[in-house]
């Protein structure tokens, strides 16, 4: 192409060019609108975290690592420790997989492999329905309806009936509070039962039929099938639906604050009184008065940030070494 | 996380706000007075036209506001020694009375058919007596039918100064509370559920089964909640009443207490409920701002001119009269402005 063919074709479509150039415009600005709103999200992240950092800089100073190994939690004598809320945080997300995990799979198994039709609706919708409900309305509804029953119920039999076993009458010593770290354990599990329900279900649905009917075709057993089949294809989905529901219950605030029972203290018993990270903090952040109050509960803050970080990296590194297995 | 910054940032958003929307006067402190302090200052702005803001963010903080200077005057439960009172430049003084009184939920007992010694008391909280039909309790109680359910104490999660007052209270009645646990706005409690506030404290008391726990009376009383009898000081059983109140704070001697420390916990004298308390406001000798503190002043005056029919009607003691002749002279002579001018223009 020589040049004066090039500038014929210019002054023929200036028009185009100029509708070109319109066009390259907009894709430049949209290059910048999408950029600029990535950058921000690491922005925010990034400003959370230093104003983390620097709020709870006092506290850590001054009671260094101890901050995390004390129990001490004295707003008179300022003398804080993290100890006994990130082991409530701990133990109540941990007990509460320990019974949402096997329920939602059970529940997303009948739903998806053995459920008449039927049926099938009513219990997704109910599912659906359970993760809508606000967490507040979890916390009143553990506060006043199945503390008191677990008090006058579960506990008093749990408490009797390990009395004479050892270890297990430790984790199960008395008094019935009625409200504590198991009571809070019950309410997050039902609230993380519809997350892990419902992902199980979506994953399990995406085994593609023709294996499961090979499978049957050679005579297994339904069980058989779900172990040996649905089980190990669906591996990481369901990985991934029980480390999302973790993160909820790590930060969950409103409804384990009612049943907790706010002590700063340890107990060997899961039934005895606890705390948690979230529901310290939303129970003494209006009232901290001073700077070594309030840094501690952003340092509590920074704690809780550091360990949903892990939970999110580990996850993360589970699914890759999941992923690459089933590569091979 | 994002929870905690939602509520930072509204915490945020209502100090920053508050100052703009404040009238003259601005307090902030104990929450045991709140209701009585809230009532008085309704009518005041009827009578008046002027408003008083107070934000009941408990003692601890009413204390370090008014040192802060960020308010006009500060609340306690928990008095300011005089040394304390020397070294940050304050006044203080006791504006009204209360009860304090054990609250417990326990199956087929009402108010005032259990009673409790301080020792009792004392060994509950300490976690040594485990269950309603311990025999110490049973002893002090052979008509009423005790079970064996187990006791769950439940005591306050934020620093309080009705917590300063009933442990002052077990401090005084047990050798082993004094050196184990000791007496503050808060402890590191041996046994128990903690709530937020007196609400809080009620709340849990109701929904929990075999529980006891302690509020200021008007809670007791306004939500309808069992509470217990105590023994005295003098062995006597009593109810909390007003009269049982009255008759604890007729006893203190607030002539010869320096910077009117009192604490109305252990009151020899027949009648005495053993857990009354003052509470007190503070406020700066020299102050920056002499126009709101004097309004302050004027308000208080009001509140123990007009204000002791309110109080009586929520279960509060108002002040003798002797003690306010007291008082209002500590106001006159110690209360001055930069200039050397005193700041209470009353009488």
């Amino acid at each position: 192409m020589t040049e004066a063919v090039l500038s014929d074709h210019v002054k023929a479509g200036g028009a185009r060019a100029r509708a070109l150039k319109g066009f390259k415009l907009g894709d430049v600005a949209f290059h910048v609108v999408t950029k600029s709103s990535a950058i921000a999200v690491l922005l925010l992240l990034g400003g959370v975290i230093v104003s983390l950092i620097h709020g709870s800089a006092p506290a850590l100073g001054q009671f260094g690592f101890a901050f995390l190994t004390s129990q001490a939690w004295n707003p008179v004598t300022e003398q804080f420790g993290a100890a006994p809320a990130i082991y409530g945080t701990l133990v109540t997300s941990f007990l509460a997989l320990l019974i949402a995990a096997p329920m939602g799979f059970g529940i997303a198994v009948f739903l998806t492999e053995l459920c008449p039709h039927v049926l099938r609706r009513p219990i997704g919708v109910a599912i659906e329905l359970l993760a809508g409900i606000p967490s507040i309305i979890y916390g009143i509804w553990g506060m006043f309806i199945l503390a008191p029953v677990l008090q006058a119920t579960l506990q008093p039999w749990l408490i009797a009936g390990f009395a004479d076993v050892p270890v297990l009458n430790d984790l199960f010593a008395g008094p019935p509070y009625g409200i504590g770290i198991a009571t809070a354990s019950i309410i997050l599990a039902i609230m993380i039962l519809p997350l892990i329900a419902s992902i199980s279900r979506d994953v399990f649905e995406t085994v593609p039929p023709v294996l499961k009917e090979a499978a049957y075709g050679i005579g297994c057993t339904k069980w058989e099938v779900m172990r040996s089949i649905v089980a190990p294809y669906t591996g990481v989905g369901l990985v991934g639906g029980v480390m999302l529901a973790l993160g909820r219950a790590l930060g969950e605030t409103m409804a384990v604050t009612f049943v907790i029972g706010n002590a700063h203290k340890i107990h060997a018993s899961i039934l005895g009184p606890g705390t948690t990270i979230s529901a310290t903090i939303a129970n003494e952040f209006t009232e901290a008065d001073g700077a070594m109050y309030t840094s501690s509960l952003i340092a509590l803050g920074l704690v809780l940030f550091i360990i949903t970080f892990f939970v999110l990296a580990a996850s993360r590194l589970l699914l890759a070494r999941i992923k690459r297995q089933e590569g091979r | 996380m994002s929870k905690m910054f939602l509520r930072a940032t509204l915490v945020a958003a209502i100090i920053g706000v508050a100052p703009a929307l404040a009238a003259d006067i601005s307090g902030a402190g104990a929450t045991f007075p709140y209701p009585i302090y809230a009532k008085w200052a309704d009518s005041y702005k009827t009578q008046t036209g002027n408003g008083l803001n107070y934000q009941s963010i408990g003692s601890g903080g009413g204390i370090k506001q008014i040192i802060a200077n960020t308010v006009t005057f500060g609340a306690t439960d928990k008095p300011l020694k005089a040394e304390e009172l020397e070294k940050n430049g304050l006044v203080q003084w006791p504006q009204v009375m209360g009860g304090i009184v054990p609250i417990i939920n326990i199956e087929g007992v009402a108010s005032e058919q259990l009673v409790l010694d301080g020792t009792a008391l004392a060994k509950i909280f300490l976690g040594e007596i485990k269950t309603w039909n311990d025999p110490a309790i049973v002893k002090l109680n052979p008509n009423l039918k005790l079970s064996d359910t187990p006791i769950a104490v439940v005591h306050r999660s934020d620093g309080s100064g009705t917590t300063f007052n009933f442990t002052d209270y077990l401090a005084k009645v047990s050798a082993d509370w004094k050196s184990k646990v000791g007496s503050d706005a808060a402890v590191e409690w041996p046994v128990g559920l903690a709530a937020k506030g007196n609400e809080g404290v009620a709340n849990t008391v109701t929904n929990t089964k075999g529980s006891i726990g302690y509020v200021e009376y008007a809670f007791a009383k306004q939500n309808k909640i069992a509470f217990a009898d105590l023994v005295n000081k003098d062995g006597k059983r009593v109810a909390p009443t007003m009269d049982a109140f009255q008759a604890a704070a007729a006893n203190a001697d607030w002539a010869n207490a320096p910077g009117y420390y009192q604490i109305l916990t252990n009151q020899p004298g027949e009648k005495s409920w053993p857990i009354t308390a003052a509470t007190f406001i503070l406020v700066h000798k020299q102050p920056t701002d002499t126009a709101a503190v004097g309004e302050a002043l004027k308000f208080f005056d009001w509140a123990f001119k007009n204000g002791a029919k309110e109080a009586e009607a929520l279960d509060y003691i108002p002040m003798p009269d002797n003690v306010i002749g007291m008082i209002r002279t500590t106001w006159a002579t110690e209360i001055k402005g930069v200039d050397g001018k005193l700041v209470f223009q009353g009488n």
